[in-house]
């Protein structure tokens, strides 16, 4: 099948700014793209882009395998919701949803019959005569999904839909997207700066930085094997541990000198064949750090720390320690015994570390 | 003073009933400071509204300040259709409504262009957009002699010469930049995501204007229209400039009865043309007070 | 076709106005400007003849005491308008229970024609029946109040009328600056203990500051443009006792038929108004843009 968004070499500038640089994305139907990024890295100009908003400088773009690079926003068959939901301030809930419709010229009863059907599956019909003003924050946001699935389009673009709600509603919104996504079975490019979002709603996640992309892949790709510093450190919450290390050569294994507190090195080994330079950066997620005796596999190796911190956070209990002059964190379990000031065994999963370079910042394994 | 509610509860307590008797004084001092300066203001209106309705007799023989002894309305009669401007003498009547013919067109006509102006200037940004609207607002600031004279030979040219299309025109064009501001600057704080929305919806450029910014417009249309009527409807440079005997506007008509050399004096007469001449401004700053103000620092807080 | 119109429909629909505004306002400044170093009189002409016209206003007496005049007028109104607009505001600030309608009292002459303002208050001070008259008969025979006839105080009558009509709108730019200054600040010194005043002084006049140049900026562009209020209230009389350059330039133009000094009257005028306003709206535009 033809991806339903192909974006082939995309650059944008504003004057002598370049906003984009060579940006290659594409997806097959029923995707969910997330973009995803710091503020500034040219996610929402991207998708502007994709929407027709912004024109582009170079490159190509199409839309269910039409060419789509100086189509206006309107023939582009896509639907959008605002960050700010964009609701027309002076017009009903149901005009709203059906002003679109209206303005192409639909008959009075299609548009009363997408309504219904929009309404229901919103759960807004309550709503329908009442003006934006008077709705909540998440019934707003209700109305503009409803007002891009009447459309019916080949691609649904969302503009940081949930960053204007509040903790609790974000999270319920979340799913309800999901859920949307799965009836639908619709294409999806969804623009956010949350890397929780982007892991639990992307079928593919894009992470990019000051206009360029970092790394394409699904979330577990994304979350696994980061292709640099700046997706490792980027994604995940609390962000992976990026220990300096200095290697060697054991025989078939790698050791890893890693600095401790006291002055003291700490040897771990990587069994694996690598080839690897003198000085590297170990990435470890929290998670892949447990306590001495909880965590078993053939890569597992265990060391000596001196704890630094213990911060209990209901299911987990994350603990401290300076490692390689930066500080680590471990993710335990919550009845672990550790005490700050004192000793404590921890056990590094190296079947899942990343190894960076500390000069271009890329992936070396 | 402002922080009565958050001091009060101290003075009381530690001083006593003298704190407060002395802010009791403070604030009759500054009820009477107000009061008087009110008297100042309206002091004028009442000085002419006192003398339109007295007799020339009266005037001559009584005090500034005092009431009529007796209430004429002979003077706003002299003054509706008497009065003489120069050699006619038929009152204010056919000016004012001249001045009626001069402001509606143009108060129309300069705010729906306005209208358009700002919402391209807020929305629709183009190469160039930013220095068109530095340029219009570096247009609201000229003083209007230097563009006198050759406005003068522009109407002529059009055959709009001393004809009240001409004065349309002209205030129309040096309206253009204040109403241009007063709608960008309304325009601005509506979000750009509106518009991009209204586009993915499939709606044209003047679909969104109509659809969607002029339904929001109300306020500012309000603001729009009140500057640009009191604006005109006060203006005397272009009217005294670019009129003749019979096009002249409601000041300038005025103006010529106040000064007029010939006859008696006829103070009474004066002042009732005076109140007539201010009374459409006077009513809309009454009836709309908060969009005039809203107008006035509009007009001077730039940008 | 039809999507080449709507990429373009907003550089059509601000056209007219661009271009009306480049003809009718830098067009004719470039004009003036011609006109104003040549010799015209009754008509215009073209030929350039340098800098005469501008010798012959600077030496002419009466443009002296236009200028002169201005520098009077348009250093007393802005002062005391000023002065007077924020006394009012802060009075007014004070929890006023009556403020509504002592602020529509304070600001209707600003809805007023400068005409009409002129025509009161030549009234209000026409020695034979008005003021004077009156005071004298209260018992103060020896009262006079001639200003208005008066050739060296008449000007001070034109900032009389001027500061009635603008000084409620000066309060009123004031009082929404005052309104303005954020009320957390003003709470953390009322805790601090501060006194009212020291409030004021301290806190929220030195944050007004933009309100004060804006203040100035309407008002010296009031000024400079006053005519009208001149032209209804002594005619620029006695003699030429309270001509301004506006009233000037009229005369020239159009009673006198002397094109070439009302051109450079006229630009004289505009060049007071742009070293005042042009770095003011300069600052604001760079601000904005940002």
């Amino acid at each position: 099948m033809a991806p339903i968004l192909d974006i082939k070499n995309l650059y944008k500038s504003y004057g002598p700014v370049e906003i984009l640089k060579d940006i290659n994305v594409s997806i097959e139907p029923g995707d969910f793209l997330v973009l995803v990024g710091p503020s500034g890295c040219g996610k929402s100009t991207l998708l502007n882009c994709i929407a027709g908003l912004e024109p582009i400088t170079g490159g190509t773009l199409s839309i269910g395998g039409n060419d789509m690079t100086h189509v206006s926003p309107k023939d582009r068959d896509i639907a959008m919701v605002f960050q700010s939901y964009a609701l027309y301030p002076t017009m009903s809930v149901a005009k709203n949803i059906t002003f679109g419709m209206k303005v192409r010229g639909e008959d009075a009863a299609t548009q009363e019959a997408k309504l219904k059907e929009v309404a229901a599956q919103l759960q807004i019909e309550q709503l329908l005569n009442r003006r934006p003003g008077q709705l909540s924050g998440g019934q707003r946001q209700r109305v503009a999904m409803g007002r891009a699935l009447v459309r019916d389009p080949k691609l649904f673009l969302f503009d940081e839909p949930l960053s204007n709600l509040d903790a609790k509603l974000r999270v319920e919104m979340r799913s309800e997207i999901k859920k949307l996504h799965q009836t639908l079975g619709a294409s999806m490019v969804y623009v956010t700066h949350d890397q929780i979002e982007a892991m639990t709603l992307a079928t593919k996640i894009v992470v990019m930085k000051g206009g360029v992309i970092q790394q394409i892949g699904t979330p577990a790709e994304i979350y696994n094997t980061p292709a640099n510093l700046f997706v490792a450190d980027f994604m995940g919450s609390p962000a992976m541990n990026l220990i300096p290390a200095k290697t060697r050569k054991a025989g078939a294994d790698t050791v890893l000198d890693i600095a401790r507190a006291d002055g003291a090195s700490m040897q771990l080994r990587d069994h694996r064949a690598l080839d690897l330079p003198a000085d590297v950066l170990v990435g470890l997620r929290p998670e892949d750090i447990a306590e001495s005796g909880f965590r078993a596999g053939a890569d597992v190796q265990e060391a000596e720390c001196l704890v630094d911190m213990v911060e209990p956070a209901g299911a987990d209990t994350y603990v401290t320690s300076y490692l390689g002059g930066k500080q680590v964190t471990a993710r335990l379990h919550a009845e672990t015994s550790a005490q700050a000031g004192q000793p404590l065994s921890l056990a590094f999963d190296l079947g899942k570390v990343s190894y960076f370079s500390p000069s271009t910042g890329e992936r070396l394994n | 003073m402002t922080d009565t509610s958050m001091s009060s509860p101290a003075h009381s307590t530690s001083k006593g009933t003298g704190a407060n008797l002395s802010k009791i004084a403070l604030r009759w001092g500054l009820y009477l400071i107000l009061g008087l300066f009110a008297l100042y203001y309206l002091m004028p209106l009442f000085v002419m509204l006192t003398t339109s309705l007295k007799s020339l007799e009266e005037i001559r023989t009584g005090s500034l300040m005092a009431l009529p002894r007796e209430v004429t309305f002979d003077a706003w009669a002299t003054a509706w259709s008497g009065a003489c401007t120069g050699i006619q003498c038929e009152g204010l009547r056919p000016y004012f409504w001249n001045s009626v013919l001069i402001a509606i067109p143009a108060v129309a006509l300069s705010t729906l262009l306005g209208a358009l102006n700002g919402y391209v200037i807020a929305h629709w940004k183009f190469k160039g957009a930013n220095l068109i609207f530095s340029l219009m607002l570096f247009g609201c600031f000229i003083p209007f002699q230097v563009v006198l004279l050759p406005m003068a030979r522009v109407l002529g040219l059009m055959g709009l010469a001393g004809s009240i299309p001409g004065l349309i025109f002209v205030h129309v064009i040096y309206g253009l930049g204040f109403t241009t501001l007063f709608f960008r600057n309304y325009y601005v704080t509506i979000p750009a995501e509106l518009t991009k929305a209204a586009k993915v919806d499939g709606a044209s450029f003047l679909r969104i204007f109509r659809s969607i910014f002029l339904p929001l417009s109300l306020p500012i249309i309000v603001v729009t229209v009140i500057w640009q009527f009191t604006q005109i409807w006060n203006d005397f440079l272009f009217g005294v400039s670019f009129s003749q005997a019979g096009t002249q506007p409601i000041t300038v008509a005025l103006n010529n009865i106040v000064n007029s050399t010939t006859g008696v004096k006829e103070y009474n007469v004066d002042m009732a043309a005076a109140i007539i001449a201010g009374l459409p401004t006077l009513f809309v700053y009454v009836v709309a007070g908060k969009y005039f103000i809203r107008g006035l620092t509009a007009g001077s807080v730039k940008g | 076709m039809s999507d080449w119109l709507e990429n373009h429909l907003p550089k059509v629909v601000l056209a007219p106005s661009f271009i009306a505004i480049l003809i009718f306002v830098y067009g004719f400044i470039g004009w003036t400007a011609w006109v104003s170093f040549t010799r015209s009189k009754l008509l215009p002409r073209y030929e350039l003849k340098g800098t005469v016209q501008y010798e012959k206003l600077f030496a002419s007496p009466r443009w002296d005491t236009a200028m002169d005049n201005l520098f009077i007028f348009g250093t007393l109104f802005i002062v005391i308008a000023m002065v007077l607009g924020l006394m009012l505001a802060i009075f007014l600030d004070q929890e006023v229970r009556t403020e509504g309608v002592i602020r529509t009292i304070y600001l209707y002459p600003m809805a007023l024609s400068m005409i009409v303002t002129g025509t009161a208050w030549k009234w209000i001070l026409n020695p034979g029946l008005g003021l004077e008259a009156m005071i004298k008969g209260w018992g103060f025979e020896s009262f006079t109040f001639d200003w208005l006839v008066n050739p060296d105080y008449a000007i001070y009558t034109v900032v009389i009328a001027g500061v009635w009509q603008s000084s409620g709108f000066v309060m009123a730019l004031f009082l929404a600056g005052l309104r303005s200054v954020d009320g957390e600040i003003i709470k953390a010194a009322q805790v601090d203990g501060i006194p009212t005043w020291r409030i004021y002084t301290a806190i929220i006049i030195p944050s007004m500051a933009p309100i004060f140049l804006s203040a100035f900026i309407v008002l010296a562009h009031l000024a400079i443009k006053s005519f009208d209020l001149v032209i209804a209230l002594t005619g620029g009389g006695p003699g030429y006792a309270t001509d301004l350059p506006a009233t000037y330039m009229y005369a020239m133009a159009f009673s006198r038929g002397d094109i070439g000094q009302a051109a450079s009257s006229a630009m004289i005028m505009m060049g007071v108004v742009f070293t005042i306003v042009v770095p003011y709206l300069y600052s604001e535009l760079r601000a904005k843009n940002d």
